[in-house]
């Protein structure tokens, strides 16, 4: 538990990062460090393009699996580490 | 949902080679409610000390302490990556990249707005929004004479993002012929109506006419043009129509016009007599002039700070042999103007009043309407009955248009060019408002064009004056040899041998001038 705990801290502290959520498979946030709307909002916007990434890399393979998305945009980089049943959500504005 | 995915793509194999044609799609973007969601049955999701004590509980989960740990290693990997180099960096990013002039001319369309209804009508007048042209205004309505009110009255301001469906529904009382923007007043537009009135519109309002002119007092034809005027209070708009009268609104109070000019060229002010309007020009740097362009193809300059009406009417051009559909100053050299009308464009200088400068050959078909490009003196467009647009660059090349696109089957009856040059709206009778887009070529303004422009225009002008006051001058000794009685002669008019002999200094003058001017030229190059 504190082992979680001191990972997410590590995260935080790096240079850009702007916000850190863990969605489980419902897309329910477990840990959040954004407010509560912008949180939901991630949550279940991402878990549909988890959704739909893993699908067409195992279709594209079905050997093959989803081991990390990044969604780069103008303003900053969503990072996404996706697991079984949870997945990692990582906000970074790498140039801030 | 995988099989069918699996069947898509075998079937994109099959149409490898091939074009395929789809049907246009219709989006309607509208917003995305977010709820929370996935919680378990048990747990309400407002009550926060449940979903605490959940969080609480999933965080002390085997399976999630494992995960986290490994995913939080992978991730930081990547943060620090990024930290360390930005793999997007844009290089070079001041450095602009070097034109490519040397491609052909070219015009894309981006988009064709169709009239939503059954029976199409005509797209008579479009007008772009002031602020950066996101919007594009479109009067519709039926030119053929006395086709009757199946027509719906309808006038549409489109969203040119969205094609499929108008953004907003104008409602006027009869169908609208022309409808302008408030260059000034982004949001209110004044419409002409087929049965003489004008209408006024607040888009913030809806689409319902704020006010429209009463029937008694506005045209008794269609309303072919109306142009906002430049005033303090941005309410003040002009009209013409066939049936003779220029109207001056104010649009606080459209029950009557604030004033009026019949186009009788006899000045007597007659109704009978008058000519009918069809195109108006003004141009706001020259607020107290305005031309007219009309049915019996006479182009006639006003003056409206003139004392008496008579006085208003100040010349007239005899521009074609149809109706003058167009008017237009060049926004650059505004001594300069473009008319249209039958089946060529002509190009003339304010103070020449027997020709045109420049004409363009005879077209195939009729001229319906053209304009100039706002950021380049030398192109502007012109639209044809036979549905091709064409682009004219007369520092170009000036027998032939610089490029013609065949837009639509029908007729092309109405063109705007956008205020940055590179979108133009055309609409066709079918009912059409075709959007293109222009190659960089023709819309980017080149460095010394107003100047060329300038030196051609004043040489051709100065040579046509001489071959004017020739022709004066041949006429008038005809009609003296003709008439021995001389009735009243004015004083300082001089006689016909005088007349000669000062033509004949003139020329003499000019030519060893011109000659002067070939031998410095020799000399410099020799040097």
């Amino acid at each position: 538990f504190a082992d979680v705990e001191e990972t997410l801290k590590r995260i935080q502290s790096q240079k850009g990062v702007q916000g850190v959520i863990i969605v489980n498979s419902e897309g329910i946030p477990i840990k959040t460090t954004l407010d509560n709307t912008s949180t939901v909002q991630y949550a279940g916007l991402i878990q549909q393009l988890v959704l739909m990434a893993r699908s067409t890399v195992r279709e594209l393979d079905p050997q093959n699996d989803l081991t990390f998305l990044r969604v780069r945009s103008k303003k900053n980089e969503i990072m996404i580490a996706p697991d079984k049943d949870y997945f990692l959500i990582v906000i970074q504005n790498p140039s801030a | 949902r995988l099989l069918s995915d699996l069947f898509l793509t075998k079937k994109s194999e099959l149409n490898r080679n091939g074009a395929t044609n789809t049907v246009g799609l219709e989006f309607i973007s509208h917003g995305m409610n977010h709820v929370e969601g996935g919680w378990p049955k048990d747990i309400d999701h407002e009550n926060m000390e449940q979903t605490i004590r959940f969080r609480k509980k999933a965080g002390k989960n085997e399976a999630y302490i494992s995960s986290i740990l490994q995913l939080g290693s992978v991730m930081e990997l990547c943060i620090r990556q990024n930290n360390a180099i930005d793999k997007y960096e844009q290089y070079f990013e001041d450095e602009e990249e070097e034109e490519e002039n040397h491609n052909a001319p070219y015009a894309k369309t981006m988009n064709v707005l169709r009239d939503p209804h059954q029976v199409k009508r005509t797209v008579t007048s479009l007008s772009w929004s002031p602020d950066r042209g996101r919007k594009l205004a479109a009067a519709y309505s039926s030119v053929v004479f006395q086709q009757t009110s199946q027509l719906s009255t309808d006038s549409y301001i489109w969203d040119i993002e969205k094609p499929s469906i108008p953004e907003m529904v104008l409602k006027p009382p009869s169908p609208l012929v022309c409808l302008e923007y408030n260059p000034r007043v982004s949001y209110t537009l004044m419409g002409g109506c087929y049965n003489g009135q004008v209408a006024y519109w607040d888009t913030r309002r809806g689409c319902q006419t704020v006010a429209y002119s009463s029937v008694e007092h506005s045209h008794k034809d269609p309303v072919y043009k109306v142009i906002w005027l430049q005033s303090k209070t941005g309410t003040d708009a002009f009209s013409a129509s066939t049936d003779g009268q220029v109207l001056w609104w104010d649009v606080r109070k459209l029950s009557e016009p604030t004033e009026r000019l019949i186009l009788d060229l006899s000045k007597e002010g007659n109704l009978g007599g008058a000519l009918g309007g069809i195109s108006l020009e003004f141009e706001i740097t020259m607020p107290t002039k305005f031309m007219v362009g009309t049915e019996e193809g006479l182009i006639i300059s006003c003056n409206r700070k003139a004392k008496t009406p008579a006085e208003k009417i100040v010349c007239t051009y005899d521009g074609h042999r149809g109706s003058v559909y167009a008017v237009q100053r060049n926004p650059f050299l505004p001594k300069n103007f473009l008319t249209v009308g039958d089946w060529c464009a002509r190009i003339w200088s304010e103070d020449i009043k027997e020709s045109s400068i420049i004409n363009t050959k005879n077209g195939v078909s009729e001229l319906m309407d053209a304009c100039w490009s706002p950021v380049r003196p030398s192109v502007f467009f012109t639209v044809k009955m036979n549905g091709v647009l064409d682009i004219w660059d007369i520092l170009f090349n000036q027998s032939d248009p610089t490029l013609s696109v065949k837009v639509c089957d029908g007729g092309l009856y109405s063109i705007r060019v956008e205020e940055n040059g590179r979108l133009v709206a055309c609409g066709s009778e079918k009912g059409e408002a075709t959007l293109l887009e222009i190659s960089s070529g023709l819309s980017v303004p080149q460095k010394n064009e107003k100047s060329l422009m300038f030196e051609r225009e004043t040489k051709r002008e100065k040579i046509l004056m001489g071959r004017q006051r020739e022709i004066r001058l041949k006429e008038r000794c005809r009609s003296e040899q003709s008439r021995e009685e001389e009735v009243v002669r004015e004083d300082g008019e001089e006689s016909p041998q005088e007349l000669l002999a000062r033509a004949e200094k003139d020329f003499y003058s000019m030519v060893e001038v011109e000659l002067k001017r070939r031998r410095k030229g020799k000399d410099l190059i020799e040097v």
